[in-house]
C-alpha cells in the first residue's frame, strides 16, 4: 500500500521534506509508520513522546489502522496564537 | 452572508472588523435563537507578534499550519466554546507566513447576549487554539531561529480542556 506522510514545522526540518510517499504493509498502523520513518530519520525519535499524529486530516490515535491512498501526519507540538 | 467566513487560516492580513460584522450580524445555522439583535456584548482579541521572547530580540514571525486539520480544530474549539457558553458566537482567523512585529497573528471575536460570557469564551477560544490547534510559530532572532513548541495537541485531554475553562473564568 502506498501513503503519504506529512511532516510539519521542525520534523518537517529534521526529514528534509514536507511530503513522503512511502510503502506499507497490510495491517500496518500509525505507529508502524512513525516507526520505519524515525529509523529513517533518527533525529524524530526525540519527538516519541510529545509528537500527535493525524490520519486524513482528522487527529488519529498512534494505533490506528492506515489504508492505501491515506495521509498520515507527524505534528510536533503546537505554538499557535 | 457578508463573505467573511467565522474560521479561516490563511496568509492575509488580519482585521478585526469583518468578524465583528460577521459574528454580529449572521446567523451560523447553529443557534438560530442569537441571530441579529440578540447580541450584547462583543470581545474582540488580536495576537500580535512581540518583539522581544525569552531574553532574545525577536525580528519576525513565520507561521505554518496544516491547514485542513486547523479549520476542523477551530470548528471544534467553537463547539466546546457554545457548549460551555450556550448562545455565544466565535470568529477565528490565524494567519500563516510571515508576520512582522506589531502585525497580528490570530484575531477572535466572541458575541454573546451578556458581557461575562463573551469576555471568558473569547480567553477560553485562545487557551484552546494554543492548546490543540495545529499551528507552529517559528521564530526569526537576532543570531538565529528556532521553532517554538508548546503543547502536545491532543483534543480529547480532558484535563487540558478543564483548564482552559479555569483560566477563561479567573
Amino acid at each position: 500500500m502506498r501513503v503519504t506522510v506529512r511532516l510539519f514545522a521542525r520534523l518537517r526540518d529534521i526529514a528534509g521534506a514536507a511530503e513522503l510517499p512511502r510503502e506499507v504493509s497490510a495491517g500496518a498502523t500509525i505507529a508502524t509508520v512513525w516507526r520505519d520513518l524515525s529509523g529513517e530519520f533518527p533525529g524524530l525519535s526525540a519527538y516519541e513522546r510529545s509528537m500527535s499524529s493525524a490520519l486524513n486530516a482528522d487527529y488519529a490515535r498512534m494505533d490506528a489502522e492506515v489504508h492505501d491512498g491515506d495521509e498520515i501526519a507527524f505534528l510536533p507540538p503546537v505554538s499557535g496564537g | 452572508m457578508n463573505g467573511v467566513p467565522l474560521l479561516a487560516v490563511g496568509s492575509e492580513p488580519l482585521a478585526l472588523e469583518p468578524l465583528v460584522s460577521a459574528v454580529a450580524t449572521d446567523s451560523d445555522g447553529v443557534d438560530p435563537s442569537t441571530g441579529s439583535g440578540r447580541c450584547g456584548a462583543i470581545v474582540t482579541f488580536l495576537g500580535l507578534a512581540r518583539n522581544h521572547n525569552q531574553g532574545r530580540r525577536v525580528k519576525h514571525l513565520e507561521y505554518e499550519a496544516y491547514a485542513p486539520l486547523a479549520l476542523k480544530t477551530f470548528a471544534r474549539i467553537a463547539d466546546e466554546t457554545r457548549e460551555r457558553w450556550p448562545g455565544v458566537r466565535v470568529a477565528l482567523h490565524h494567519r500563516t507566513g510571515r508576520v512582522n512585529i506589531g502585525e497580528a497573528s490570530v484575531a477572535i471575536v466572541t458575541a454573546s447576549p451578556h458581557r461575562a460570557d463573551a469576555y471568558s469564551s473569547c480567553r477560553y477560544v485562545i487557551e484552546r487554539v494554543k492548546q490543540i490547534a495545529p499551528v507552529w510559530k517559528r521564530e526569526f532572532f537576532e543570531g538565529g531561529d528556532v521553532w517554538i513548541e508548546g503543547a502536545t495537541a491532543d483534543p480529547d485531554d480532558m484535563s487540558a480542556r478543564e483548564h482552559a475553562e479555569r483560566v477563561a473564568c479567573a
